[in-house]
């Protein structure tokens, strides 16, 4: 494993966004009355670094792009994008209803900021591709982050474009795997095997790091070393729990697929979350 | 020692090569258009193109679902990215244009060459003949299918200074000639080739050349069929085939493609919409096609001048008994 960074106020913060990040996902579904809260949660920390930490601002030919390939995590891309200033807490809540522009899965036409329109396995990692190869032959020094599910990995497009990126070296792809291990019916393992996962990248021809997926440090460590290395994609193995950071559903694979959240389950999960008491009840109506 | 074996070479006259030229020498006034390869330029006519430019030709492999949703992702960082490989594989990759391009409002270009029986011998797996009906249907798709070599030049400057996704079938097979230097062609827009007053004759792609053919066989036996040429399927011209309905009363569309959804169907919806009218349907007829060089196919399977002549007759007859 690498070694943690050494930046315990910018750690702090992230760790505080992400929890952030995770009380709106949990909300926005409470009220959306559907969506995927399980992987919402798994993946908090590497959107609360990635956003917070890794992108870089400029024009349309400099600015770093992050794209969510693994459409259903679209609470906690909203979530993000509430606490770091893309929109309010109040849109990210308005998930899922009529004539909200955060659609179940995210719009480019809605929200311009998600970059491109997701929901279908795989097809995010290949527009990441092809933003990589168009900024590459622009001379532009920008990054592309791409956040792929795991079960997503089972799509074939996936492995076109594992192979695509490496022969054209894009090594200003960043591709993060959300790896928490369960998918919509089951486990991985039990649905359709993944491993030997880090082998699989490395033959295609990857930058491969594996990491814990939680640890505010070794993700920042990670994101670093995926910018400094040259010549060939990077891929962040990123091992997560699925639900984390709300007890009750850690590890459920029944918390992966869109469910209905009771207003208990909900105000359980807020107060794992650190919403003080004096606050769940803005929460619960929606008042924040 | 045995010669290596000849790949069968590109015809100089089909629409692919119409394309692949016109669209090399449009290149450098377009500085942001790329093109995409699935491992087939030489059959798609880009090879042309990728001499000229090899800096902007970009090779994908045989993975069209990752090229055609990778063309999102090049248009959204400003390239105008012109997707080629057959028509059938569009067919494989059309969630991808469904979703990062189309739903995403992506200026994207796809280009299908080998479209309906134009593969022929290749046999009925490789026989596109649900595309133009498939991409219609997809929101804010625009599709196109021209006629003759000089048609496809004019259309390929059209589509690079069209803002939004196209899908224009080529093809492969020697084309007739249709039009003189002096056509014109503007997406959205039919035009009538040949004035008649007993019907009209709706075709597209290949089937023009046909419908004229049938017309001349129709003039024989007295009767006096008009020709339109549609080379948008989508937006159809609602406005000319309305006027046609007017002053004709009666319709044949000719298509290289399946009766359903594709040219018959957008004329179908229009005149159903703004004047009904009569309509026989030349096209596959719900099935799929087989081997065969595509003139042979196209007598045997109903698509050729003869066979659009007999359905104008039979409108006719339709048109008489209203």
């Amino acid at each position: 494993m690498n070694a943690p960074l050494n930046d315990s106020a910018l750690i702090g913060r992230l760790t505080d966004a992400a929890t952030a990040i995770r009380r709106i996902a949990i909300a926005a579904i409470y009220h959306a009355t559907s969506g995927h809260p399980g992987g919402a949660l798994s993946c908090a920390d590497l959107f609360a670094c990635i956003y917070g930490a890794a992108l870089r601002g400029g024009n349309d030919l400099t600015r770093d792009r992050f794209v969510l390939s693994k459409g259903h995590g679209a609470p906690a891309l909203y979530a993000t994008g509430a606490q770091f200033g893309l929109c309010s807490i109040k849109e990210a809540l308005s998930l899922r209803k009529l004539g909200s522009k955060f659609q179940g899965h995210p719009h480019v036409r809605d929200l311009p900021w998600v970059e491109t329109s997701t929901g279908s396995l795989g097809q995010g990692f290949s527009v990441a591709i092809g933003m990589a190869l168009g900024l590459k032959m622009k001379k532009s020094g920008a990054r592309i982050y791409a956040m792929l599910g795991d079960g997503e990995l089972q799509e074939g497009e996936v492995w076109e474009g594992a192979m695509c990126a490496a022969h054209h070296k894009l090594d200003n792809l960043v591709a993060v795997i959300d790896y928490n291990k369960l998918q919509s019916d089951d486990s991985n393992a039990n649905i359709m095997g993944l491993e030997p996962l880090g082998d699989k990248w490395r033959a295609f021809g990857w930058h491969v790091q594996e990491i814990d997926g939680h640890n505010i440090a070794l993700i920042l460590d990670a994101l670093d070393k995926a910018a400094a290395a040259a010549g060939k994609p990077h891929v962040i193995i990123a091992h997560t729990v699925k639900g984390r950071g709300v007890p009750y559903m850690e590890n459920v694979p029944a918390w992966h697929g869109s469910v209905k959240m009771t207003p208990q389950q909900t105000e359980d999960a807020l107060r794992a979350l650190d919403v003080a008491e004096a606050d769940l009840k803005h929460w619960m109506e929606g008042n924040v | 020692m045995s010669s290596a074996p000849q790949l069968i070479a590109s015809g100089t006259d089909s629409l692919r090569e119409a394309f692949g030229k016109a669209l090399t020498r449009l290149a450098p006034d377009y500085p942001d258009v790329v093109v995409l390869d699935a491992d087939i330029a030489g059959g798609t006519g880009v090879h042309h193109f990728r001499k000229a430019f090899p800096e902007r030709f970009l090779q994908f492999g045989i993975a069209e679902q990752n090229m055609m949703a990778a063309a999102g992702g090049l248009a959204a960082v400003g390239m105008i990215p012109i997707v080629t490989t057959f028509a059938v594989f569009c067919l494989r990759a059309i969630e991808q244009a469904r979703l990062s391009i189309a739903y995403s409002n992506r200026n994207v270009k796809i280009v299908a060459s080998h479209p309906g029986l134009d593969v022929g011998p290749d046999g009925g797996s490789a026989q596109a003949l649900e595309d133009l009906a498939a991409f219609r249907a997809i929101p804010g798709m625009t599709v196109i299918a021209p006629a003759d070599p000089v048609e496809m030049a004019l259309a390929t400057k059209a589509i690079l200074d069209f803002e939004g996704p196209v899908y224009m079938r080529t093809g492969r097979s020697a084309a007739v000639s249709v039009f003189d230097a002096g056509h014109s062609f503007e997406i959205g827009k039919g035009k009538v080739i040949r004035r008649g007053g007993d019907l009209t004759i709706v075709a597209c792609g290949v089937e023009v050349a046909r419908a004229l053919d049938a017309a001349k066989l129709l003039d024989q036996k007295g009767i006096s069929a008009r020709v339109v040429n549609m080379p948008t399927i989508k937006p159809i011209d609602v406005a000319l085939l309305t006027q046609c309905a007017r002053e004709t009363g009666a319709f044949v569309t000719a298509e290289d493609h399946n009766i359903h959804g594709g040219l018959g169907g957008a004329v179908a919806e229009a005149l159903a919409g703004h004047a009904p009218a009569p309509i026989e349907f030349v096209g596959l007829r719900d099935r799929f096609g087989e081997s065969g060089e595509p003139e042979e196919l196209a007598q045997h399977l109903g698509l050729d001048a003869k066979s659009i002549a007999a359905a104008a007759e039979k409108v006719l007859t339709r048109k008489k008994a209203i």
